[in-house]
């Protein structure tokens, strides 16, 4: 339960996604559970896609119609709370913030990671981001077996 | 005797706030800080700040210092700084003695903001005195600011927002975190955090605490035991965890001690951390032009400091003579900004704490 471990309920996550008939585009995952004075994703989503309003304290909403999935908000959120969703030739790929060192590699196969921390499967790099605009956290893009779309939430370096 | 208009006590968020809108309205200040450089406890923030924009949301601590500080320093004539320099006497005619460089110097001001801060709490359990254990606060200093490792494999004791961030750069720097344990049955700080830590496979375990550490030089293990709803030991939960450093953060107390020494009436409010100010809507004390500002008057995020600097600043400057062209304009803006912070379930707390204290205010 997240209140007792960090962890989200199923329905939870599931509330975040959108259909994986809107995932043929890349989508704002927003997970983000609970009313905390923060509005980053709101205010630098460049296609106001991202709702929080006058009161910061409102959890945000994503109008999937607005929402390009260029993931700005992302390296903007300071909870690290979201990730880019697309469903590409049958595979899941994400575009998630990463704070650790080394950085992913383009290539490489890194272990995929659930909500619990447990490693579910493997991930492939397919995309670093990390420039000035970022402010050093890296977007990494991956993609991971479509069946963990739900559970998918971070790549861990293989040791 | 040194002469000035306005004293600030303490560089952090809320000094250096109060500093810029005094300089904006027209008010020249001495900002008086104890460490060797500006910013407070933003210099070690390497995360993103919480909040909106007007409060520098998204932006890394250590680069707000860095904004706030060049803010001040655009007043080279109206804002002077001394660091390295302690504030050891505070008196109610408003004169203020410094040691800085071994040297004593006395100055008397027109007006004082005192920003002091606030300071982690303790914990008790026997050998708590050991080397290798710490405060969550110090071991960020000690990481993010002077570059040193507190050890290897730690334990965090308390998962308010302080210990999940601290826990989460131990990490980055290559420190193994073994678990964060929590006395409440919940998570104290934003879940955001938590989630981040969990999926980087650390367990948070709530309703547990630590109740001796081992150790003959330096710190070797930890016994944690479950508690139950009353926060007592249940019997026979009890494990042992080999570590070689262990956080302690359970809360902060505003720094109110100057606050003490000049006979500001004070009322102890858990909500606030601790020993507070009685203060009236301007940030003003008991005693008459001496105003306080950020965790000192209850402990908040540093968003909320930044904001009440600004108030603060705008306000002594008014109440001198110097009142700012947009004056209403700004007022209103902080205020609201304010509320706009603690208006949410984590602000509860604050909102508790202050009413009280607004109350009683009111009564005397």
């Amino acid at each position: 339960m997240l209140n007792r471990d960090g962890v989200a309920s199923k329905e939870q996550v599931l509330s975040r996604f959108p259909s994986n008939e809107v995932l043929v585009k890349a989508k704002a995952i927003t997970e983000c559970y609970e009313e905390i004075p923060c509005n980053p994703c709101a205010t630098s989503c460049p296609f106001d896609a991202i709702h929080i309003g006058e009161d910061i304290n409102t959890k945000p909403v994503v109008d999937f119609d607005l929402c390009t999935g260029c993931g700005i908000c992302v390296y903007s959120c300071p909870g690290l709370a979201i990730v880019i969703a697309q469903i590409v030739n049958d595979k899941a790929r994400f575009k998630l913030p990463y704070e650790l060192r080394p950085l992913p590699i383009v290539g490489e196969i890194w272990d995929g990671v659930n909500r619990s921390g447990d490693v579910i499967c493997k991930a492939l790099i397919e995309k670093v981001t990390y420039t000035a605009r970022v402010d050093r956290t890296a977007l990494v893009q991956v993609s991971v077996p479509l069946e963990f779309i739900h559970e998918f939430i971070t790549v861990r370096r293989v040791l | 005797m040194i002469n000035k208009d306005l004293v600030i006590i303490g560089g952090g968020p809320a000094g250096l706030s109060a500093a810029k809108l005094a300089a904006e309205s027209g008010l020249s200040s001495l900002i008086v800080e104890r460490d060797f450089k500006l910013g407070g406890q933003l210099v070690k923030q390497t995360h993103m700040f919480f909040g909106s924009e007007k409060q520098y949301a998204k932006t890394r601590g250590i680069d707000i210092a860095k904004i706030l500080v060049d803010d001040v320093l655009k007043y080279p004539e109206m804002v002077e700084v001394m660091t390295d320099t302690t504030v050891v006497g505070l008196y109610e005619d408003k004169v203020i003695t410094l040691l800085h460089n071994d040297e004593y110097i006395k100055v008397q001001s027109k007006a004082i903001i005192i920003a002091t801060g606030a300071s982690e709490k303790v914990l008790a359990f026997p050998n708590n005195d050991l080397p290798g254990i710490y405060g969550a606060g110090a071991v960020q200093t000690l990481m993010n600011v002077n570059g040193v490792l507190p050890g290897n494999d730690v334990v965090m004791v308390g998962s308010g927002n302080i210990g999940l961030i601290v826990s989460y750069q131990l990490i980055q720097a290559g420190v193994n975190v073994k678990c964060v344990i929590e006395a409440s049955s919940s998570i104290g700080g934003y879940k955001v955090h938590a989630s981040k830590l969990k999926r980087l496979g650390v367990d948070i375990l709530t309703s547990h605490s630590v109740k001796r550490a081992n150790g003959t030089e330096a710190l070797e293990s930890i016994v944690i035991s479950k508690l139950d709803n009353n926060w007592d030991y249940i019997e026979g939960t009890e494990k042992t965890i080999e570590v070689d450093s262990l956080c302690i953060s359970v809360g902060l107390s505003p720094l109110s001690s100057l606050l003490s020494m000049i006979g500001v009436d004070m009322k102890y409010v858990s909500s606030l951390g601790g020993l507070v100010p009685y203060i009236d809507s301007h940030h003003e004390t008991s005693v008459k032009d001496v105003y306080v500002a950020g965790d000192v008057c209850g402990v908040e995020e540093a968003s909320s400091a930044i904001v009440e600097g600004y108030l603060t600043g705008l306000i002594v400057a008014s109440s001198l003579g110097f009142k700012h062209e947009n004056y209403d304009e700004l007022y209103r803006d902080f205020k609201a900004q304010l509320e706009n912070l603690r208006s949410g379930p984590f602000g509860e707390k604050t909102r508790e704490g202050l009413q009280e204290i607004a109350r009683d205010h009111d009564v005397k």
